[in-house]
């Protein structure tokens, strides 16, 4: 049917989706891969699972897909070190051939390598850290230890001194039992010294009085800087501990809590001059471990170098083959497995570039046979598949976040691309921000080579993909809102000046008498003289308001059309007289009837109140109209519009369920030998099929359920729909209002 | 103000409670399972969970994969789903899925102090314990000698130490002391969270009253079966029973003097809600009963997910998931060891 329709008339694929056709593939074993890759690239064939039932580890190729996808994480992870180390990808364009294979043994083994180098860096960067906390705590240790001997000297010498004073408060009372104990029979304190993360230093502390029941003496030091932890690699603040204690069982217990917070303990000797011995050897070591630790890194940073180098390629090659191997995992393999069948759905106009790229693919595979590609006859509704250019793919991705039509339904894309843009002008109508918008876009669009190559933001590749929907924008912008004379909420006399004057030189009437007609009708648009005048709002509502009442009737009108343009491809007379004639029906009598009341009140300058005539045509048809009659014999007209809308709702709803029914039921029982006309009138049954959720089962309820909401759907939709196209004028009003906000209203 | 949650319940916890459910989405189905059962090696286990909200957790893992890494990783994910609620969460949510991990808290002070006990690296114990129940000073348990000291030293500054009013005694620590503590701690966890869900109010009230008792009486006729033929007293072993649930209190006086499992079987039989667990089994067998009371949680568990504005969706998705890792950490054992005419011995199916 698409080659019928295709001859007479000019290529039309925008309006409907391609046709479409199930090809079977029959590719051998050995040209698979290349197969794949070759239709991957041609992207014109949707392969159909064949193998649903099988879990993903039992497919043929599960076993390709788990190397793939232990090579991604390899990447990974020397993406990761990359990152850490502060190199970049780089994007070379020299294309290296590698097979999949060698990349897996040439992926192992950096990796290896990195890893052994990472491991023999962490160790030596363990032991620098180490040494650097060490030396830490014999500097603040030995501070702290300093300070303390030169107090003790000094509360010694004090000690002495008050001796012969008398005693102060200030002094300990056991002062002088502990000053006086010999020395021998003092017990040695001990100490650990070490470092702890700042945050735990509380309740370290904490937990040690509590262990030691109060019995130990414990300082702590802030270090400023934060310090590499050895264990984890990571800055934390940390403080220097000493704790003094005396005894094994406490000895024991600090020890372990130590453990527990991860404390580092580091030996420090007590002797002062040993204390300066050790920081310089210190020092010495950490200096030499300093220079072996850069080596290392130049060593890494060099492997890394060369992986960044080739990163790009290998990480595309790997996703690449993964989605290939996840294309094989749908085809079935043959009994004797020495081919692959696969099916697919491909548009028509795709069959000569899928066989062509069959064939370079035996061919470059050096396969003894070729792939056999054949069109299988199928019932099956085809997927849906629009053809798209630069233009038509952003209003086709608008359409679709709607609903996606169905197979060869009308694709309403084609009056998006006028409609949309248009009905967001109305709202926007200012040509001052439509040439802003205009030449936005058009550096876009200049751009558009340099754009489409690289990676944008989020924000900004919106944009860009959306950039010729932008430009319909605004172009309709500038010509709406030179409808509306609307220059950055400005108006300007581009056509002349304005028709209206003052009544006399002084202009003191203006605002309260009004002005005088002087010249004809301003040419394009809404007169100058009408801003800021005290009638402006109320003209400018009830014109945009109207305005957006026929441009909505108009639009929906043009939906029903388009169900019509359908229900004539599919042949299905049913859609069209109990569906489509009573929906025009009731569309027309009520908002259609509505439009030609606006439109005659425009051309007649009537003043009738359009409100109170439809208001009233509902809730008492048959009163006079008096003063808001626009015509002879309106009430008639009237009563016969709303009689036909009335009628108009059950004959939606209730024919179609029943001749379904009726129809299902003819089929039954014709069924064993209507087959032949089944398979002559493919179109038919398409179309028949799809309404009738297929002709095996036909639930009545169900069918007569979905007309029932299908009808009030549309009966409230078209009241409501009506009612929101007026923020057409809501919004259109408000950024021409949002400027002169303190405006007294007028 | 029954019925009234409704009204002001998503001002706070809305979000949450949207997250809570798409976790629950995420959680495995039934076909999963069987998918999973099928699995020859540990790697089609990391394969097949990849396409699962734990790819993520599980694709940098290097290829010989062990159960245990499965495990870690897969709880890492609840892990990090909690957390993420924990932060989001206001009060009293944030207290409520504080509680959640009380219990945890509890297993890890018992592993902890039987490990030292049995004189275990400390580091060891710690890699063991569940990363919910984790708190600042945990490592420092090992110190502590009797039931006094670990009070005093650790637990006083978790949220643990108003459950040891009951148990503080300066008996030495041996095992049945450590069980014994343990099963205090639970009845005052138990209690004191039914307590703050019934002050809560409302559907939480209703939902968590009904799971929390379910939880109670497991665990007494779990303490129930295992006290048989030791040398705990009647007296003792009713002291451990919450006074809650649906033995409270003349189950408990029956469960308290049960001399074997039979009588356990016949005390349950009574409760009409019990009377099904026991129906699947034979006389005189409580291998499976674990599984039983499992099955009949889960059932509980996602019917709480029916109700609207409660905080028992978010216990609910613990426990599921908690039980999901268990099933996972049981297929992955049954694979790993070749034993796959196992694996349905001990998996339940969550939906």
């Amino acid at each position: 049917m698409g080659e019928a329709r295709g001859g007479c008339c000019p290529p039309m694929y925008l309006f409907r989706s391609e046709p479409m056709q199930l090809v079977q593939l029959i590719v051998p074993i050995e040209s698979a891969h290349l197969t794949a890759s070759y239709l991957g690239d041609v992207g014109l064939l949707q392969f159909k699972d064949l193998n649903v039932e099988k879990s993903p580890f039992q497919r043929t190729y599960a076993a390709q897909i788990k190397k793939c996808g232990e090579m991604a994480r390899k990447l990974r992870f020397f993406k990761e070190q990359m990152l850490k180390a502060g190199f970049c990808s780089k994007k070379s364009t020299a294309q290296v051939d590698i097979n999949l294979d060698d990349l897996e043994v040439k992926l192992g083994e950096l990796e290896a390598e990195l890893v052994e180098i990472n491991a023999n860096g962490e160790k030596l960067q363990r032991a620098y850290n180490e040494l650097v906390e060490y030396k830490l705590v014999l500097e603040k240790a030995g501070e702290f230890f300093h300070t303390a001997l030169s107090s003790a000297t000094e509360q010694q010498r004090e000690y002495e001194s008050s001796r012969t004073h008398e005693e102060s408060l200030d002094t300990p009372l056991l002062l002088d039992q502990e000053m006086s104990t010999d020395s021998s029979k003092q017990v040695k304190l001990g100490f650990i010294t070490g470092l702890v993360p700042q945050e735990k230093s509380m309740a370290f502390e904490r937990i040690i009085f509590r262990a030691t029941r109060g019995n130990v003496f414990i300082r702590q030091v802030v270090v400023e800087d934060p310090v590499t932890d050895p264990v984890t690699g990571e800055k934390i603040e940390k403080n220097v501990f000493v704790v003094f204690y005396s005894g094994e069982r406490a000895k024991n217990k600090i020890l372990k809590i130590c453990e527990a917070f991860g404390a580092n303990r580091y030996p420090f000797g007590e002797d002062l001059g040993k204390q300066a011995q050790m920081i310089t050897e210190v020092s010495g070591r950490l200096s030499e471990l300093k220079a072996t630790i850069d080596i290392g890194l130049l060593q890494r940073n060099n492997l890394l170098q060369t992986i960044g180098d080739h990163f790009e390629q290998w990480d595309t090659l790997a996703r690449k083959e993964k989605s290939i191997y996840h294309t094989l995992n749908m085809l079935s393999l043959d009994v004797t497995k020495k081919c692959l069948v696969g099916e697919g759905w491909s548009p028509v106009f795709a069959t000569k570039q899928i066989q062509d790229a069959l064939q370079r693919a035996a061919f470059d595979s050096n396969s003894q046979v070729g792939a056999i590609f054949q069109v299988l006859q199928t019932k099956e509704l085809p997927p849906t598949y629009f053809r798209t250019n630069k233009f038509t793919s952003p209003f086709q991705e608008i359409v679709d976040a709607y609903g996606v039509a169905k197979y060869q339904e009308a694709n309403p894309t084609v009056y998006t691309i006028v409609t949309f843009p248009f009905l967001f002008a109305v709202m926007f109508g200012d040509w001052g921000h439509g040439l802003c918008l205009l030449f936005a876009t058009l550096f876009l669009i200049a751009r558009e080579r340099r754009y489409s190559s690289q990676k944008l933001g989020d924000i900004m590749e919106m944009m860009f993909s959306g950039r010729y929907c932008i430009l319909m924008m605004a172009l309709f912008s500038i010509y709406t809102g030179l409808i509306y004379n609307e220059f950055f909420s400005v108006p300007f006399k581009l056509f002349g000046p304005s028709a209206y004057a003052c009544r006399d030189l002084s202009c003191i009437d203006a605002t309260t008498v009004g002005l005088i007609k002087v010249l004809p009708t301003y040419p394009l648009g809404v007169d100058p003289a009408w801003h800021g005048s005290r009638s402006e709002l109320p003209f400018l509502n009830s014109l945009k308001m109207k305005m957006s009442i026929l441009l909505g009737v108009a639009q929906m009108n043009l939906g029903i059309i388009l169900s019509y343009c359908n229900a004539k491809f599919f042949r299905n007379r049913l859609n069209v007289w109990f569906q489509f004639v009573p929906q025009m029906i009731f569309l027309n009598s009520l908002f259609g009837y509505l439009s030609i009341l606006i439109l005659a009140k425009w051309c007649t300058g009537s003043q009738a109140d359009l409100y109170h005539i439809m208001i009233y045509m509902f809730l008492s048809p048959t009163d006079d109209l008096g003063e808001n009659q626009l015509f002879a014999g309106q009430k008639t007209v009237q009563l016969v519009l709303l009689l036909l809308a009335l009628v108009a709702v059950p004959w939606m709803l209730l024919p179609k369920p029943f001749l379904l029914k009726k129809q299902h039921q003819d089929r039954l029982r014709g069924h064993s030998y209507t087959l032949l006309q089944d398979t002559e009138d493919d179109t038919f049954q398409l179309g028949s099929n799809h309404d009738s959720h297929g002709h095996e089962e036909f639930e009545f309820g169900e069918v007569f359920v979905h007309q029932l909401i299908h009808t009030i759907e549309f009966v409230l939709g078209s009241v409501s729909n009506t009612a929101s196209y007026l923020r057409l004028w809501a919004l259109s009003d408000m950024p021409s209002h949002l400027p002169h906000h303190g405006d007294p209203p007028g | 103000m029954y019925g009234f949650e409704a009204l002001t319940f998503n001002i706070h916890a809305g979000y949450l409670e949207a997250i809570v459910r798409g976790h629950r989405a995420g959680l495995l189905t039934a076909a999963d399972y069987n998918n999973l059962c099928q699995c020859e090696t540990l790697d089609d286990i990391k394969m097949h969970l990849s396409a699962t909200e734990y790819g993520p957790y599980l694709q940098n893992e290097p290829s010989p994969l062990h159960t245990t890494t499965i495990v870690e990783k897969c709880t890492l994910k609840l892990v990090d789903d909690y957390k993420h609620m924990l932060c989001q969460a206001t009060e009293p949510l944030s207290t409520f899925l504080e509680y959640i991990t009380y219990g945890h808290m509890i297993d890890n002070v018992v592993l902890i102090v039987t490990g030292t006990l049995h004189e275990r690296d400390v580091q060891e114990l710690l890699e063991k314990c569940h990363p919910l129940g984790m708190f600042d000073s945990i490592a420092t348990l090992a110190v502590a000698q009797n039931m006094r000291e670990l009070y005093r030293l650790v637990l006083v500054d978790t949220p643990l130490a108003p459950y040891f009013s009951e148990c503080i005694t300066s008996e030495d620590l041996d095992d049945m002391n450590i069980e014994i503590m343990r099963n205090t701690l639970y009845k005052a966890y138990l209690e004191d969270f039914y307590r703050f869900c019934q002050k809560l109010g409302g559907a939480t009230a209703e939902i968590m009253s009904d799971l929390l008792s379910f939880e109670a009486d497991r665990r007494a006729v779990n303490i129930s079966i295992n006290s048989i033929g030791t040398e705990l007293t009647r007296d003792d072993r009713k002291k451990l029973y919450s006074n809650f649930g649906l033995f409270y209190p003349y189950g408990h006086e029956e469960l308290a003097v049960c001399e074997d499992i039979d009588q356990v079987r016949g005390v349950m039989e009574k409760y009409p809600p019990y009377q099904s667990i026991f129906s699947k089994l034979s006389y005189g067998e409580s291998q499976m009963l674990d599984k039983a009371f499992y099955e009949e949680e889960v059932k509980r568990l996602c019917l709480a997910f029916e109700q609207q504005f409660h905080y028992g969706v978010f216990f609910a998705y613990m426990r599921l998931r908690e039980q999901e890792i268990r099933n996972l950490m049981w297929i992955s054992e049954c694979v790993a060891q070749n034993q796959k005419s196992r694996v349905h011995d001990s998996v339940v199916f969550i939906f």
